[in-house]
């Protein structure tokens, strides 16, 4: 075996030492009657090469959307990374070490965790932020459980421009919980205002809203965090941190918690993952965060060190009382986020988010220009829209797949409420005026 | 000191000025440049409906070396598998094989977009359905979810089916059942899924009390949570019995599987009675702990449970094509998209590696490996149960306590002086002082002396000099640090006045 | 060293309480402090909440652990330390002085009937031991 070096002589020196006659003497403790009788079922193992083969072949069996020219967004998107972030993330000090739970010999993930804390604090403008969640659907959630144990309330309001997906993953959590879900309407692309009053009285803890939202356009944050507040609940924002140097930060319209995905932070889309939710609050609400944080303190020598805190929120602490069960999060994945973040600086951020922003304004005039499309409604949007196809938009996306596009996601294979033809598309940094005009053109050829 | 000198950490820097990214570089630094636009700019704050951005976010200013140097030199401070023996009980550190890191990154993973039509994801769903069939006949439970996103996300997502169980029966029921030696995820856990908590004690040789099991049982009890083998590192001999008798009341059993790598190919919870079990990747299936994460928790149930598990599944249709199914009762999503697909990749890696024989091989290892140890290490520690183990054992630290005021902090403290990474220390909660030691079948007969020679030496050196003790570690980049200022003074973002 | 003084009462949960006419001042003992470790955060409730003896009226933290506090009497609650909240610390530095918690209207005195004397005290933890 590759990994174990423990030689047949080895092996029986060690038996000896135990005092087992044998490998099976050592699982004397297993009753017979449940002792697997048989090898598993599982195929012998592989040299390196021939695993590297086998899975290369599968890779091969696919057609990466980096390989097409891709316009799917829908909360995971094709940004450039810069090459330095994987040579970090490679590093194996980084990538095999454990939860930093003893800080002598955890500076580098702690340190880099307290600075990932700050970033996420300056990009959302929130006081203190946590050191990473599952995705963006969970963190949201622990947003809603969070927000209930902040106002002591047990309902949450959900527009239903959120992502389709955020919004099962909440109504699984609360189906399991006392939370109750209240969905709010989404008009012209954005969440209802009517509605979003109607269902706001003083048993609502938390308002939860995307901004993009699902369809890609800018909510009317201000006049939500009234209404939100007005009836005593917290304002919960999704956000898109890629776009948050060119966009006005929640906080900014009084955003009590701000969370949301961060996979566009220096992570491959990877099939959906692994990304990482991020979670940024106010700081009077430190003692109800989920999940792990790290502060600055000194060693005994007064040398400047960092380490877990705040830990008796936690379930290895308070167990059944614990703010989440979270355990693991996804510390490589804010690793990448914050080298992406150390790569791209203030600058590089904000011309990332005006060449996303000016990119899809660009695509949705070529794509209306074909006249196969029509606006569903004039929000204001930054880096994604919806279209409605005179079409189906499965059709559509499938055709342009065979030649070479990704073109979007068609919306009704995530809500099968939404119209057939309603396509999102997204344009990142990465697609040039020549692929976005290509594109039209395979339309208008269709 | 004694005359095992104490080894510095292999990885240990120079302890010089550390900076924060943020203090690094200067305002004229950049990484990255943009290239030009191809399109015209328009005015952003318009495209935005006026909500451009007025005051820009204080990020580092740093060129592509400086941010290499800074990295390289946080690195250097910390300790990961390669640096040396992990022995962190009830976490499996075990070796992470670097062919599963380029797997992950291929293309044809790595590019894959979520919401890709399943024709352009063949070799993709083709892996989690072959992944997902592993597990289960690992686990012997045949339904497998591969959505969750870690161990304690795959408890909830077990829990979460268990209720959907019993609601579909007319009666979700009101408590879960717990040992008092379960790790504090699992109370966590049932808190959010609404449950309540029943904790029972462990009888004279660490496994469950069948008597105060029963005592708890009753049909207002929707589960058993059980981790076997256990947190002491011990299978339970009762399990048969433990499982019948939460069936008895109509309950389910729940084996908590970060104690896996101890019985693969062994034998199989799905065999012991249990219903449902999670699986975590991170652990069991060598793919790396990043630091805290990410890790994977595919949960495995009974065919009875199947219908509730979350969707959307990965599937091989009659036609030989792949797709996505939702069971019949999904609970639904437990997250978005199709879980942490880039760990499963390294983890179907692993099994391709490895195979049937291999994977039971390597339980065998792990499990001649800690006994080795434990015998090794029993008489000059105490050992609570004294039985054949699992893949971990449990120490106690209190002989050193008593004897010579040296707690088992000091002692992981000192272990890190000798270049080891410390088990795992006060779990579980019933033994006093417990150090809880997981060798893993990875670590070699040379890591595994090691580390008992290192462990002998720290013995004696509590004995006679405990004022060393208290004050280890001493060659580490930090030393001892001042967790009470972290809390009440909290520092927990960089600020430019600082 | 740890101390009892004999003007207290004490509880099982290792609450002491000093009865000044119809108030009653509740902190936490020596060797609860003691087996606690260093104090960084106590959560406690408001002027004008209610306690019921043998219930929790708030929390106690080291930065490993978390403790219940359980109110030895029951009443309402007219003044509470808010200097603990900086200075979490006078618990392990002063617990019958500085690091008292709050003050409770007695609701029914014979309740203190219930609690030990310094020497009953003693012997209890003694006896835990």
């Amino acid at each position: 075996m590759r990994f174990t070096s423990i030689s047949c002589e080895q092996r029986e020196a060690m038996l000896r030492t135990v005092g087992c006659a044998d490998m099976d003497a050592l699982f004397d403790s297993v009753p017979a009657a449940v002792r697997l009788s048989r090898p598993l079922d599982v195929p012998d193992g592989l040299t390196e090469f021939e695993a590297d083969s086998r899975l290369r072949a599968l890779a091969r069996a696919n057609a990466p959307a980096t390989s097409l020219v891709s316009f799917a967004g829908a909360g995971c998107y094709d940004h450039h990374i810069p090459s330095i972030v994987d040579h970090v993330l490679r590093k194996p000090e980084f990538f095999t070490a454990y939860t930093p739970y003893q800080p002598e010999v955890s500076q580098g993930t702690l340190q880099n965790i307290y600075e990932f804390q700050t970033m996420i604090c300056e990009l959302t403008g929130m006081d203190v932020a946590n050191a990473s969640m599952y995705d963006g659907a969970t963190a949201l959630t622990e947003a809603a459980l969070m927000a209930a144990r902040v106002t002591k309330r047990h309902t949450v309001v959900v527009s239903a421009a959120v992502h389709p997906e955020w919004r099962q993953v909440l109504r699984t959590y609360a189906d399991a919980s006392v939370l109750e879900v209240r969905e709010v309407a989404s008009a012209g692309g954005v969440t209802d205002g009517a509605a979003l009053a109607a269902a706001l009285d003083d048993s609502v803890a938390a308002v939860l809203i995307a901004s993009p939202n699902f369809f890609g356009a800018l909510e009317d944050l201000g006049a939500i965090a009234e209404a939100a507040h007005a009836a005593g609940a917290l304002f919960v924002v999704a956000a898109n941190p890629v776009l948050l140097g060119v966009l006005e930060p929640p906080s900014a319209f009084g955003a009590d918690i701000v969370v949301g995905e961060g996979q566009m932070l220096g992570n491959a889309m990877s099939f959906g993952g692994p990304g990482l939710g991020f979670f940024g609050a106010r700081e009077a609400h430190l003692r109800q965060m989920p999940g792990r944080i790290v502060g600055r303190t000194v060693d005994v020598d007064g040398s400047m060190a960092f380490v877990l805190t705040m830990q008796t929120r936690e379930q290895h602490i308070r167990r059944e009382k614990a703010t989440s069960n979270i355990c693991s999060n996804h510390a490589l994945n804010a690793l990448a986020a914050t080298v992406y973040l150390s790569a791209l600086g203030v600058a590089g951020l904000e011309s990332v988010g005006r060449s996303c922003v000016a990119k899809a304004h660009y695509l949705r005039a070529a794509l209306l220009s074909t006249g196969r499309f029509a606006s569903p409604w004039e929000s204001a949007f930054a880096n994604e829209f919806a279209l409605s196809f005179d079409g189906d938009a499965v059709a559509l996306r499938d055709a342009l797949v065979e030649r070479g596009f990704l073109a979007g996601v068609p919306v009704r294979e995530l809500d099968p409420c939404a119209p057939a033809g309603l396509m999102l598309f997204a344009a990142t940094e990465k697609r040039t005026k020549a692929e976005m005009d290509a594109l039209a053109d395979e339309v208008t050829s269709l | 000191m004694t005359e095992e000198l104490a080894q510095t950490p292999s990885t240990a820097p120079a302890r010089g000025p550390r900076k924060l990214i943020f203090e690094t570089g200067s305002p004229e630094s950049r990484c990255f440049e943009a290239p030009a636009l191809d399109v015209p700019a328009g005015s952003l704050d318009d495209m935005l409906g006026g909500a451009g951005r007025t005051r820009a976010p204080r990020l580092p200013h740093v060129s592509e070396t400086e941010i290499a140097r800074h990295y390289t030199h946080l690195a250097s401070m910390n300790f990961g598998v390669d640096s040396g023996s992990y022995p962190l009980g009830s976490c499996t550190m075990k070796y992470n094989p670097r062919l599963n890191e380029d797997a992950c990154r291929l293309e044809g993973f790595a590019g894959m977009h979520p919401y890709q039509p399943p024709a352009t994801a063949q070799g993709a769903l083709e892996l989690m359905v072959g992944l997902a069939r592993t597990l289960g006949e690992i686990s012997g439970l045949r339904a497998v979810t591969l959505q969750p996103a870690a161990g304690a996300h795959g408890e909830l997502t077990a829990l979460m089916v268990f209720r959907a169980y019993h609601v579909a029966n007319g009666d979700a029921r009101k408590r879960v059942v717990i040992p008092d030696a379960a790790h504090g995820t699992n109370p966590a856990t049932v808190a959010m899924c609404g449950y309540e908590v029943t904790t029972i004690a462990s009888d004279a040789n660490g496994g469950v009390d069948l008597d105060a099991l029963r005592a708890a049982l009753d049909t207002d009890v929707a589960a058993l949570m059980l981790t076997n083998p256990n947190t002491l590192g011990l299978f339970d001999p009762n399990i048969v019995e433990v499982c019948a008798a939460v069936h008895e009341v109509g309950a389910l059993a729940y084996c908590d599987g970060a104690n896996l790598n101890a019985i693969m190919g062994v034998t199989r919870p799905g065999d012991m009675g249990f219903d449902a079990m999670h699986i975590n990747l991170h652990k069991t299936f060598a793919t790396p702990h990043g630091g805290g994460g990410p890790g994977a928790g595919p949960v495995c149930v009974t065919e009875a449970l199947a219908p509730f598990l979350p969707g959307p599944l990965p599937v091989r249709e009659a036609t030989g094509a792949f797709a996505w199914m939702t069971p019949e009762h999904s609970i639904g999503r437990v997250k978005a998209f199709a879980g942490n697909f880039g760990v499963l990749v390294r983890a179907y890696a692993y099994v391709l590696a490895l195979g049937g024989d291999g994977l039971k091989a390597a339980s065998e290892q792990a499990v001649l490996s800690a006994n080795y140890l434990k015998e090794k290490l029993k008489g000059a520690y105490d050992l609570p149960y004294d039985r054949t183990c699992m893949h971990e054992f449990v120490l106690s630290g209190a002989r050193q306590r008593k004897a010579n005021g040296v707690r088992t902090l000091d002692i992981a403290k000192r272990l890190l002086d000798h270049g080891i990474h410390p088990p795992t220390i006060y779990f579980p909660l019933i033994v006093d002082e417990a150090i809880m030691i997981e060798p893993t079948e990875t670590d070699s007969l040379e890591d595994l002396d090691r580390f008992a020679a290192a462990m002998l030496a720290i013995a004696r050196e509590a004995a006679a000099d405990p004022e060393l003790m208290h004050g280890a570690p001493y060659t580490t980049p930090v030393r001892r640090l001042d967790e009470a200022r972290a809390v009440k003074q909290p520092d927990l973002r960089w600020r430019p006045t600082q | 060293m740890t101390s009892y003084p004999s003007d207290l009462r004490y509880d099982k949960e290792h609450e002491w309480i000093r009865v000044e006419g119809d108030v009653a001042v509740i902190g936490i003992s020596d060797f609860a402090q003691d087996q606690l470790g260093e104090v960084v955060y106590v959560d406690l409730p408001a002027v004008g909440d209610t306690v019921t003896s043998g219930e929790t009226f708030g929390e106690v933290e080291s930065v490993k652990s978390v403790s219940e506090l359980f109110s030895p009497v029951s009443g309402e609650v007219v003044k509470v330390n808010d200097d603990l909240d900086g200075a979490p610390e006078a618990i392990n530095e002063d617990a019958y002085g500085t690091g008292w918690m709050i003050e409770v209207k007695l609701a029914d005195a014979s309740e203190l009937d219930g609690l030990m004397s310094s020497d009953e005290y003693q012997d209890f933890i003694a006896s835990e031991a």
